[in-house]
C-alpha cells in the first residue's frame, strides 16, 4: 500500500451561512451513504469545532442559496491548498450526490475507497517487551526491526487475512487485530486469565512436538520423498496439511495461510535471520544503554 | 489543544465488528443533535495508510472518539504515526456500549448540541 503521498478526498457537508439547512432525515441518509462508500465526512454548521486542514482535497456539498459560494465564504472548510470543489446538492437524491463525489475523486485522482487490506497487526507498546517472537514466527515478513532495533509492523499488506496467529504467539498479548471478533486480540482489556489461557501461551518451539522449523523440515522432507517415489503431488499436499493441522487448531490459522506457507528453505532462512537479530540485540544489550537481559534462543523459539 | 470538545465518529466501514444498530443509532442521533462533527469511514484504514488526518485529530486534543476498544484505537493512531497526547482524547466503545450511553458522553460539554431523544 502506498502511503503519505496519496491524494485524499474529504467530503464537507456544509450548512453554514449561504446554505440551507438539510432536513435531518436527508442529512443522516447522506452521511450514512457516503461513509458506507468509504468517504470521510465533516458536518460544518457553525455549531462546534471540526477538523482543520489535513491536506486532503475537499468536496463541499450544500444547498447553496444563490450562487455557488467562493472558498473564502465557506467558514470552516479549510483545504490547506489541496483544492476545493463545491457541489450544489439541491434537487439531487443520495445516489446522485454520491456519484458527484465519486466524480470529483476521479478528477483529482484521490485514493479509491476500499483500495486497501483491512487486516493487519497493531502492536501495543505498553505491553510489548521487544522479544521478537512475532518476527521469528511470522513467515510472511510482516514484522521488521526499525533503526532503534524495536519491533515494527513493516509490511501490513503481506499479512494473511483472518490469520491472528502471531497474536497467539506473543507472550505479552501485545499484538492486536482491531477487526478480530474476540478479545483481547481485538483490543479488549487484557485480563490475567487471558495471559494464562493456554491458547494465548502457545510456545512456538514446542508446537508439533519440538522445534517448529525442524518439524516442518522433517515433515516436508518425508512428504517430498513420498512425492518423488509415488509421483503424487496431492499426497504431498495432504501431508503438508496434516503436519500443520495442530498449528492450525492452536493458532486459528486459515487454510489459505497453511497452503501458502513458504518452502522449508525460506523458513530456515527466516530462522537464520531471526538468530542474527538476536545476536545483534545480545551485542547491544552489553552496552550501558540497554540493561535488559539478552533473549536466549529458547526465548525466541528458534 | 482546542477548547471546545470535538467529536469524531468512526463508521468501521470495512468490517462487521461494531454492531450495525449501534453505529446507525450513534450516527443518527449525532446528525440530529445540531452539533458539527467529523466522521471517518474507517480509522483502521487511516492507520494503515498513515493518513495525515490522524495527526490532525491527535494533535488538536480535546476530542471524543466513537469507535471501538480504546486500546485498539490508541495503538492504531500510534501505528499511523499519530500517537495520542497524554490527555484530552476520550474513546467510546461502540462494540460494547450502546447509543444511549455513548451519545450523551459525546455531546457532553458541547456548547449548542441537544441530546436527541432515543
Ligand atoms: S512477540 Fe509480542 S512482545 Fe514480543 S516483540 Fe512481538 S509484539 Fe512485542
Ligand atoms: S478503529 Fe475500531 S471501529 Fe474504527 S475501523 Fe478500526 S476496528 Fe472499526
Amino acid at each position: 500500500m502506498s502511503k503519505l503521498t496519496e491524494a485524499r478526498l474529504r467530503v464537507v457537508l456544509y450548512e453554514g451561512s449561504g446554505s440551507e439547512t438539510i432536513p435531518v432525515g436527508d442529512r443522516f441518509a447522506l452521511m450514512s451513504e457516503l461513509l458506507d462508500s468509504g468517504y470521510n465526512v465533516t458536518l460544518v454548521n457553525g455549531k462546534g469545532e471540526v477538523g482543520g486542514s489535513d491536506g486532503a482535497a475537499l468536496v463541499v456539498l450544500g444547498r447553496f442559496e444563490g450562487d455557488t459560494p467562493s472558498f473564502a465564504q465557506a467558514d470552516g472548510a479549510d483545504d490547506g491548498g489541496a483544492g476545493v470543489t463545491f457541489t450544489d446538492i439541491r434537487g439531487k437524491d443520495t445516489a446522485a450526490v454520491l456519484a458527484a463525489v465519486q466524480q470529483v475523486g476521479e478528477v483529482k485522482e484521490t485514493v479509491r475507497p476500499g483500495d486497501w487490506k483491512p487486516w493487519f497487526p497493531v502492536i501495543d507498546f505498553d505491553r510489548c517487551t521487544n522479544c521478537m517472537q512475532c518476527l521469528s514466527f511470522c513467515l510472511f515478513d510482516v514484522y521488521a526491526v526499525d533503526k532503534t532495533e524495536t519491533i515494527t509492523v513493516q509490511n501490513q499488506d503481506k499479512c494473511k487475512t483472518d490469520c491472528p496467529a502471531c497474536s497467539r504467539v506473543c507472550p505479552e498479548v501485545a499484538i492486536l487485530f482491531p477487526k478480530y471478533t474476540k478479545g483481547p486480540i481485538n483490543g479488549d482489556i487484557v485480563r490475567d486469565a487471558d495471559i494464562q489461557r493456554e491458547a494465548m501461551k502457545v510456545d512456538v518451539s514446542t508446537l508439533l512436538g519440538g522445534n517448529i522449523y525442524a518439524a516442518l523440515r522433517d515433515r516436508q522432507r518425508d512428504a517430498r520423498k513420498r512425492f518423488s517415489t509415488e509421483r503424487d503431488e496431492s499426497r504431498a499436499l495432504i501431508e503438508r496439511r496434516r503436519c500443520l493441522k495442530k498449528l492450525q487448531g492452536d493458532l486459528d490459522i486459515p487454510d489459505e495461510v497453511l497452503m501458502s506457507l513458504p518452502s522449508v528453505g525460506d523458513i530456515e532462512e527466516r530462522a537464520a535471520r531471526a538468530r542474527e537479530k538476536a545476536e545483534k540485540r545480545r551485542a547491544r544489550s552489553q552496552t550501558v544503554k540497554d540493561v535488559r537481559p539478552a533473549p536466549s534462543q529458547e526465548d525466541w523459539g528458534i | 489543544m482546542t477548547q471546545q470538545p470535538r467529536i469524531l465518529y468512526c463508521n468501521c466501514t470495512y468490517a462487521k465488528v461494531v454492531p450495525a444498530e449501534t453505529k446507525r443509532e450513534v450516527l443518527r442521533r449525532l446528525s440530529e443533535s445540531g452539533a458539527a462533527f467529523d466522521c471517518v469511514a474507517d480509522l483502521c484504514e487511516m492507520s494503515a495508510r498513515r493518513d495525515p488526518g490522524l495527526v490532525e485529530i491527535a494533535s488538536a486534543g480535546n476530542v471524543k472518539i466513537a469507535a471501538c476498544f480504546p486500546r485498539a484505537v490508541k495503538w492504531l493512531f500510534h501505528a499511523g504515526g499519530a500517537p495520542f497526547p497524554n490527555d484530552g482524547v476520550d474513546v467510546l466503545n461502540m462494540r460494547e456500549q450502546d447509543a444511549d450511553e455513548i451519545v450523551p458522553l459525546l455531546l457532553n460539554g458541547h456548547p449548542t448540541a441537544e441530546v436527541p431523544v432515543p
